[in-house]
């Protein structure tokens, strides 16, 4: 009985269960943690490059609908949103893209050709061509994509979205 | 300092006859069948971590129960280990709540005094295999699903009450949202309570009457 005068019988059990227990607990402990967190870690960007139709079909000078929509995956769920933006060729080589979202709370704007305008049907509020206010509750001008944020790549307009 | 600290806690809380009572308590010489109670102890205790784990992402409706599950699988680290635990643990707890049943059974300790120890077991045992149906349903994939119409169905052929007993279970006359919400709640509020309760009894008359000795050959 070599090394039974250095550990008594009650030590080497309570120092067994004191590591087995500690394997135990880590095996599943830290993999536990891991789980729990996991959404937090995966949340990442949800930007992309959205392809709007052949820029041909665009005409100058008139700013045209163009809708899209992009699939968001929550876990085990997912939802598809649309959206819209109205494409304006303002030359043959420049492009301005305004969102259709309302800065005031984010109803549809229409393009009114007739005033020039684009008209918010919740509010009343008036955009100009560019975007900016006109008149009514919006703080700030539509969004717009424009420079870096807009490209053309065969002949295909796209914008920089970094909404969901 | 920390001696102090000890001893003032221990006057108020007796932790030292806790320990005593709970973990310094006489044994008969030692047998592993007789670790098998503790075994069932820790798979119960093991199943209610990874369960708990498994209810953050787990979605008790028949529209997302199976996504969620295939979610937790395939698109939450260590969701597969999580998962592996619960549903492995699930059959070897039945299967060690049952050979403790029947090494307390082979060395009679079901006598005089542990007979109520005994018939707690029993309610522990049935609460149990109810944890294993109740469970089964959960993933709600066509495995799930017909095993449960057809066990709801055998419940359903008791003599007089059967159908009234298959409807109670379901929640209706067939399987549907209403029976995938109550076996839920079943499996993680209703059985888990009345198994820990039935546990903290088993373990208090395990801690009152000791263990029986081991049979020898004269017995
Ligand atoms: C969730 C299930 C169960 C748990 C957690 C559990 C836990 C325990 C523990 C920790 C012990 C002491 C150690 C041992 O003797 O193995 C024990 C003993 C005992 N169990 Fe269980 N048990 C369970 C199910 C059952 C079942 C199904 C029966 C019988 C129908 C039963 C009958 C007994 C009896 C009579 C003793 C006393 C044995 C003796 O003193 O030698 N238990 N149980
Ligand atoms: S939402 Fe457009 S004006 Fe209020």
């Amino acid at each position: 009985m070599a090394g039974s005068h250095h550990i008594s019988r009650r030590d080497f059990i309570k120092i067994t269960t004191a590591a087995v227990g500690t394997v135990i607990g880590a095996a599943i402990g830290l993999p536990s943690i891991a789980y729990l967190i996991d959404p937090a870690l995966k949340a990442g960007k949800t930007d992309a490059w959205m392809p709007l139709g052949k820029l041909e079909n665009f005409e100058v000078g008139k700013p045209t609908l163009a809708t899209f929509t992009r699939s968001k995956v929550n876990g085990w769920e997912k939802s598809v949103n649309s959206y819209g933006v109205f494409v304006l060729r303002t030359s043959d080589t420049e492009t301005l893209v305004l969102s259709n979202k309302c800065t005031h709370l984010g109803c549809h704007v229409n393009w009114n050709a007739d005033k020039q305008e684009y008209i918010c049907p919740c509010h009343d509020a008036q955009f100009g061509i560019n975007g900016e206010v006109l008149g009514g509750p919006p703080p700030r001008p539509l969004d717009r994509y424009s420079g870096d944020q807009v490209k053309v790549e065969d002949g295909t307009l796209l914008i920089h979205f970094l909404e969901g | 300092m920390w001696n102090k600290l000890f001893a003032w806690l221990d006057e108020r809380l007796a932790l030292n006859d806790l320990y005593k009572a709970t973990l310094d308590r006489p044994e008969p010489k030692g047998n592993w069948w007789n670790t098998l109670g503790s075994a069932s102890l820790f798979l119960f205790l093991l199943q209610g971590a990874t369960g708990i784990f498994l209810s953050v992402y787990y979605t008790p409706s028949p529209d997302h129960a199976y996504d969620s599950i295939q979610y937790i699988m395939n698109g939450v680290a260590f969701g597969w280990l999580i998962r592996g635990i619960h549903h492995w643990g699930a059959s070897v707890m039945v299967l060690v709540v049952f050979v403790h049943m029947l090494r307390v059974f082979v060395t009679a300790s079901y006598k005089y005094p542990r007979e109520l120890t005994w018939l707690i077991g029993v309610g522990l045992l049935l609460c149990t295999l109810g944890m294993g149906f109740t469970g089964y349903l959960l993933p709600w994939n066509q495995k799930a699903y017909w095993a449960t119409t057809v066990a709801t169905s055998i419940a359903g052929s008791v003599p007089w009450i059967g159908s009234f007993i298959q409807k109670a279970l379901r929640g209706g006359t067939d399987l549907s949202a209403l029976t995938l919400s109550r076996f839920f709640a079943a499996h993680i509020w209703m059985l888990p309570a009345v198994l820990t309760g039935l546990i903290g009894v088993h373990l208090f008359l395990i801690i009152k009457h000791g263990e029986s000795e081991f049979p020898g050959k004269d017995d």
